[in-house]
């Protein structure tokens, strides 16, 4: 065998945004000692600057698309699409944490270090046409996850929450593995085209059970990492008890990331059994709208509720993923999108309520904030119509799309119940409406300063980007019909 | 000849697993572990992973283990202590234990493969030579990437460990 050990040219353009990405963030780990007490977001600058470089390096990436380093890695429309929204979700993210870190004194160069190399990992996992390299890639996001959770080191609920996502997480991750383990042992390849190719081939394709019982294994693992029921208990622990920005990094980024390889999986390797695991994906689509809708109407918490919201979102994208048609795909494209930006959006209010502490996160706390920050109420409400799914919102789109694809694959119970599941959430999403503008105002917004200037940017950006989604979808629906996988 | 040194080492390493569960001690239990590393990695070696035998024993029989029992005397953890059970674990443990083996047997019986695909010696590229030319040539990006996953797990440590923000 010729051992090459110098990658072609190209190899390294497919790779370059996971590059840039790493690069900057083992720079900001280099700056940090040498930064000091009260300038560390000079490093959140450079982070910020990072991600705008990979962003660039995934349009590049884009202008080349192909495999690269012997078929581990495969750039197309697919992984694009994802890691532009990854890097995204990054950049808003950032926003938001500049006030955050500075208002608990937690401000470091690690924070920022782990964030661009959780979404290096998502870059990996997206663009991965391998086994091998979808772990590692989940990994790398996760342990950076795991971390983010629990920054603020001294905060019991960060502490529980870093906790409860780390053992669960790995609990899961344990799952996958010995699924890939079982794939592996059944075609002899961990490449995602040659197990489709296996699986599909009837001389040489092993019994559709020991197939099924690989693929059962897997799905626990993914089904963990998008909260899709029942596997989803720790996310509501986790988003309420980690750092409000940290919170909408979770609910956004990582689940987009583990969804693209939950559908490149689904939808490559294991399509030859479709007609196995589709059932199982419908029982699980269904019970996660409901377990996460019929929650969140006892909830009293802002940002459990908004876990629970989460859950059931992931519902919604669920149904789409069951339909395993490429309209399907790219309508759980287009809703990832709509939802990183309104949950993102939501989160932000949040951060910029919260106050130091997080001490106010009840949903009662927001009573009069109608009147005493008219704009920040009506951005909130913008992003809770959104996530009913209102028309002239991206959720609307969103929803439009899921359950038309649904109809399409002749899913109509499922699309029957998901519309009522959907009509169920309006009621706490309007009941936050109500809240700011009906009740009385509390003295939790009494000293309400306005937003800081980054939150203000995440929320304009947010909020334009829904409106424009839900005014304009073929702007992103066209590119995720095309990138969607056949 | 190596059909039979198979059996008495998986006969080992099944043993010193279901040991590891019963004893009480976290120490034994963590020497039983060592029992079961040593005996799979004879396994790896009858099947021609060469290297991989090495490596098990090094790495985990060797330096996670050491770990363990370190964490372990650290922790200075006594033995577990013993609860009454509940009614269900009572009355059910043992027959569900007894019937989930059964049932796993049955299904490697009849889902698996037939064993005459299993042939001792077959295998030659478990070689440090043949995992080498692998690891660098084909799966370079995922062994170059695991090294950014394991920067991240220490900067994590880091993080979580140290005295102040």
């Amino acid at each position: 065998m010729d051992a090459r050990f110098i990658p072609e040219p190209v190899h390294l353009i497919r790779f370059a945004p996971e590059l840039l990405l790493t690069v900057f963030a083992t720079l900001i780990m280099v700056l940090d000692p040498l930064t000091k007490e009260g300038e560390k977001h000079r490093l959140g600058i450079l982070a910020l600057v990072g991600l705008l470089a990979a962003a660039w390096g995934a349009a590049v990436a884009a202008a080349n698309p192909g495999t690269a380093f012997s078929d581990m890695l495969l750039v197309d429309g697919f992984a694009t699409f994802f890691r532009y929204l990854s890097i995204l979700v990054g950049v808003l993210t950032l926003a938001c944490s500049f006030a955050y870190l500075k208002r608990e004194q937690a401000d470091s160069g690690e924070y920022y270090a782990l964030l661009l190399f959780s979404i290096a990992g998502q870059c990996v996992m997206v663009s991965a046409n391998e086994l091998i390299m979808i772990f590692i890639g989940l990994e790398i996001s996760s342990i950076a996850s795991y971390v983010l959770a629990g920054y603020l080191r001294d905060d019991k609920r960060n502490n529980e929450s870093a906790l409860k996502y780390f053992l669960l997480g790995s609990f899961a991750t344990a799952f996958l593995l010995y699924g890939i383990a079982w794939i592996y042992g059944i075609t002899g390849s961990t490449n995602l085209a040659e197990i489709q190719r296996v699986l599909s081939n009837r001389d040489i394709a092993p019994s559709v059970n020991l197939i099924g019982a690989s693929a059962a294994l897997m799905f626990v693992g993914f089904a963990f990492k998008v909260s899709a029921a029942p596997f989803q208990v720790w996310a509501p622990d986790v988003y309420q008890g980690a750092p409000a920005p940290v919170s909408a990094f979770l609910s956004a980024g990582p689940k987009a990331a583990a969804f693209a390889i939950f559908l490149r999986v689904y939808i490559t390797a294991f399509e030859p059994i479709a007609d196995q695991w589709q059932a199982v994906l419908w029982a699980s689509a269904l019970a996660t709208m409901i377990v996460g809708n019929f929650a969140a109407l006892l909830q009293s918490n802002i940002k459990r509720l908004l876990a629970y919201s989460s859950i059931a979102h992931a519902g919604y994208v669920l149904v789409a993923v069951t339909t395993h048609s490429q309209i399907g795909t790219a309508a759980a494209m287009f809703y990832l999108a709509a939802y990183a930006f309104m949950n993102v959006g939501a989160f932000a209010v949040v951060t910029h309520f919260a106050r130091q502490g997080e001490r106010y996160v009840n949903i009662e706390d927001l009573a009069g904030l109608g009147q005493r920050q008219p704009v920040t109420a009506a951005l909130l409400s913008i992003f809770l119509l959104s996530f009913i799914g209102v028309p002239l919102t991206a959720g609307f789109f969103g929803k439009f799309y899921i359950f038309k694809a649904a109809l399409d694959a002749n899913l109509v119970w499922l699309t029957v119940l998901g519309l009522l599941n959907s009509a169920v959430a309006a009621y706490y999403y309007l009941r936050i409406i109500v809240v700011m503008y009906f009740h009385e105002p509390s003295e939790s917004v009494a000293d309400l300063q306005s937003p800081a200037p980054g939150i203000q940017a995440v929320l304009w950006a947010s909020a334009a980007a829904t409106l424009i989604l839900g005014v304009f979808p073929s702007w992103v629906l066209d590119f995720a019909g095309k990138a969607a996988l056949k | 000849m190596d059909a039979i040194l198979f059996l008495i080492f998986a006969a080992i390493a099944v043993g010193c697993g279901v040991n590891l569960v019963v004893q009480r001690h976290p120490i034994s239990s963590a020497l039983s572990l060592v029992g079961v590393m040593a005996a799979l990695a004879v396994l790896y070696l009858l099947l021609g992973a060469e290297f991989m035998a090495a490596a098990q024993m090094i790495v985990y029989a060797g330096a996670i283990m050491v770990l363990f029992v370190f964490t372990i005397m650290l922790l200075n953890a006594g033995s577990e202590r013993k609860t009454d059970k509940a009614l269900f674990a009572r009355l059910f443990g043992v027959p569900a234990l007894i019937g989930f083996i059964v049932l796993i047997g049955f299904l490697i019986r009849t889902l698996l493969p037939k064993t005459e695909n299993v042939v001792f010696g077959t295998f030659t590229e478990g070689t440090a030579r043949g995992v080498g030319l692998k690891l660098f040539t084909e799966y370079l990006l995922p062994f170059e990437v695991t090294s950014l996953l394991i920067l991240i797990a220490i900067l994590g440590a880091v993080v979580l460990a140290r005295k102040e923000i």
